[in-house]
């Protein structure tokens, strides 16, 4: 088991946005976590991400207790995520994203007193970091782009860069906040082909997504929350066939 | 984009122009003009790294200058040490005093950061002028002796009494800022900071310490402006507690964003355009900082990247012109 959520709860003042919930990501799966907005999805992946910490429950990854470990000490252990609206730094080159998204793996290639010398490990940090930044490029289709600035991309490629900076790290796990949100069809397709691709490298994925066919089609395992509490957990064909999910979505059938 | 700002011989071409300077300058009034904006240049690129290039506004940097400043005044008068001794000491003060302020200041953000550091400007200036035993309150410290001469066997020494001496000083001083700040910004470390800046909450996502980042370009901003201020002190050779005031603040500042802040030409052409405008300017007498008001609103609405910006700018637009025709 890769990571894992034990007895989750946050509020937020009187509010109670995650609610008791256990779940678990096991390794080199992919597993998507559905429910209506407002269902507390985000939150979850903020608790995990350490960007807000659990009022109260455990948090386990890799075996190691992370609970209210701040994001870039997690980020450290090797879970990368994207964001709902596409997060990048967007005043600099596509190349400078991907070298952000690498330099928690070296630690030459960031010391201070190495920069200002240019010492031979600094040198030699910098060229693993070229190399696999290109590597990444090419992953990610976006080599014709790599010296543009983001702002001049289109949004799939947007996209696409924002899964680059989790991927160009080697994490472990990738956390994706509605991946496809936003996005026409054909980039759709392009993301969910690409998240697949991710995941053959032997990441493992957990993505959370509104886009039910999409879904159906991705994920190994899908957890349903409804009102920050988990009420469906299973393969994809048994979740949607359970009747609390077809309400939480639906709405309740009429009594005739 | 603009090659020849990219070229090597464009800086070649300026760093020729920068050593036969003194034997061009009219008289000892513009010379001394020169030599203060290199130092100022000195500043302003340190203020730049924390200020155009990590995005935290600081406006203490003229207390770390004052901090400089009287670390070298008090140091070679009152102690009697060597002006070569006494410089990094003052400058490492300046800078751990901003790594002191910087823990709990760091933690506040945007406006009420600016407002946490105009405060430490104040409390700066208000200890020199009071604690008349180490500083000697509002008179301040008079007969600071010139940089010491640096022995040569054989040759002789270098002194630092003539002004053209000391303008090859602080040209020196000026290069190795500029040095280092091109090292750190062109690099992996200089990335991070402009993420902060950007993006402070992607940054932490992406692993980025950034509260310690943070605080590296603060003390590392100090330590420039402390350095200036010791070298101020030593040129200069009498100071008060107006060194430190929040006037020096706003000089950099100027400097910084009308010449282009996060670029590292930008401040050096603050640090030299804005003096040489005050000169001709001088003919207004106390309304000459109207005119300073109104060109920075100006500067600000239509070239938000400074004189740099634009002249870059500029440039690209009409190499496209030519491309295009």
């Amino acid at each position: 088991m890769l990571l894992q959520g034990e007895r989750l709860v946050k509020h937020f003042g009187g509010t109670v946005a995650v609610d008791d919930v256990t779940f678990n990501v096991n390794k080199g799966e992919i597993l998507a976590i559905i429910g209506p907005n407002g269902a507390g999805k985000s939150v979850l992946f903020s608790l995990i991400s350490g960007l807000h910490k659990p009022t109260s429950g455990k948090i386990t990854f890799q075996g190691e207790d992370i609970t209210g470990f701040k994001s870039h000490m997690i980020s450290r252990r090797g879970m990368a995520r994207t964001f709902q609206l596409t997060a990048l730094f967007d005043e600099l080159r596509v190349v400078d994203n991907l070298a952000l998204g690498y330099q928690k793996r070296t630690t030459g290639g960031t010391n201070f007193w190495a920069t200002l010398l240019h010492s031979a490990g600094w040198k030699a940090d910098k060229a693993t970091m070229e190399a696999k930044i290109l590597e990444t490029l090419g992953f990610i289709g976006l080599e014709e782009k790599a010296l543009e600035l983001v702002s001049t991309l289109s949004q799939g490629e947007q996209r696409r860069l924002s899964i680059g900076i989790a991927l160009v790290s080697d994490p472990e796990l990738i956390l994706f906040d509605e991946p496809t949100g936003g996005l026409i069809q054909k980039d759709t397709d392009e993301i969910t082909h690409l998240i697949r691709k991710v995941n053959q490298t032997g990441v493992t994925v957990c993505l959370i997504e509104h886009k039910m066919r999409m879904i159906m089609d991705l994920a190994n395992r899908i957890v349903v929350l409804n009102y920050g509490s988990q009420i469906a957990e299973g393969a994809p064909a048994e979740v949607a066939a359970n009747p609390e999910v077809i309400e939480a979505y639906l709405g309740r059938k009429r009594d005739a | 984009m603009v090659t020849w700002l990219q070229e090597k011989w464009f800086y070649v071409v300026i760093m020729a122009l920068a050593l036969i300077v003194p034997f061009f300058v009219p008289n000892r009034y513009i010379f001394q003009i020169i030599i203060m904006s290199c130092l100022f240049a000195i500043g302003a690129l340190s203020l730049n790294l924390i200020l155009g290039y990590t995005g935290q506004a600081s406006l203490a940097h003229g207390a770390f200058f004052g901090i400089g400043a009287y670390g070298v005044a008090i140091l070679t008068t009152t102690l009697g040490w060597s002006f070569w001794a006494a410089l990094p000491v003052a400058a490492l003060s300046s800078a751990f005093l901003g790594l002191i302020v910087g823990i709990p200041a760091l933690r506040t953000r945007g406006a009420y950061f600016a407002i946490a550091t105009l405060c430490l400007g104040e409390i700066v200036v208000l200890v020199a002028g009071n604690w008349t035993g180490l500083t000697g309150g509002q008179n301040g410290i008079v007969g600071i002796k010139p940089p010491d001469a640096i022995p040569i066997p054989m040759i002789g020494e270098i002194s630092f009494q003539s002004q053209t001496s000391q303008y090859y000083l602080v040209l020196a001083f000026l290069l190795l800022t500029i040095f280092i700040m091109h090292r750190l910004v062109y690099s992996l470390k200089g990335l991070t900071f402009m993420a902060i800046r950007n993006n402070e909450v992607l940054a932490e996502a992406v692993g980025i310490n950034t509260t310690k980042a943070k605080l590296l370009s603060f003390v590392v901003a100090n330590f420039f402006a402390g350095m200036a201020g010791g070298i101020y002190a030593s040129l200069i050779s009498s100071i008060s507690p107006s060194v430190a005031s929040l006037k020096i603040t706003f000089d950099f500042l100027l400097y910084v964003l009308l010449g282009g802040a996060a670029s590292l030409a930008g401040p050096i052409l603050g640090a030299f355009a804005l003096p040489v405008l005050m000169e001709y300017l001088q003919f207004l007498h106390g309304y000459q900082m109207i005119v300073f008001g109104v060109l920075l609103v100006v500067v600000i609405i239509y070239c938000p990247r400074g004189l740099m910006g634009g002249i870059t700018n500029l440039l690209a637009k009409i190499n496209n012109k030519r491309m295009g025709s």
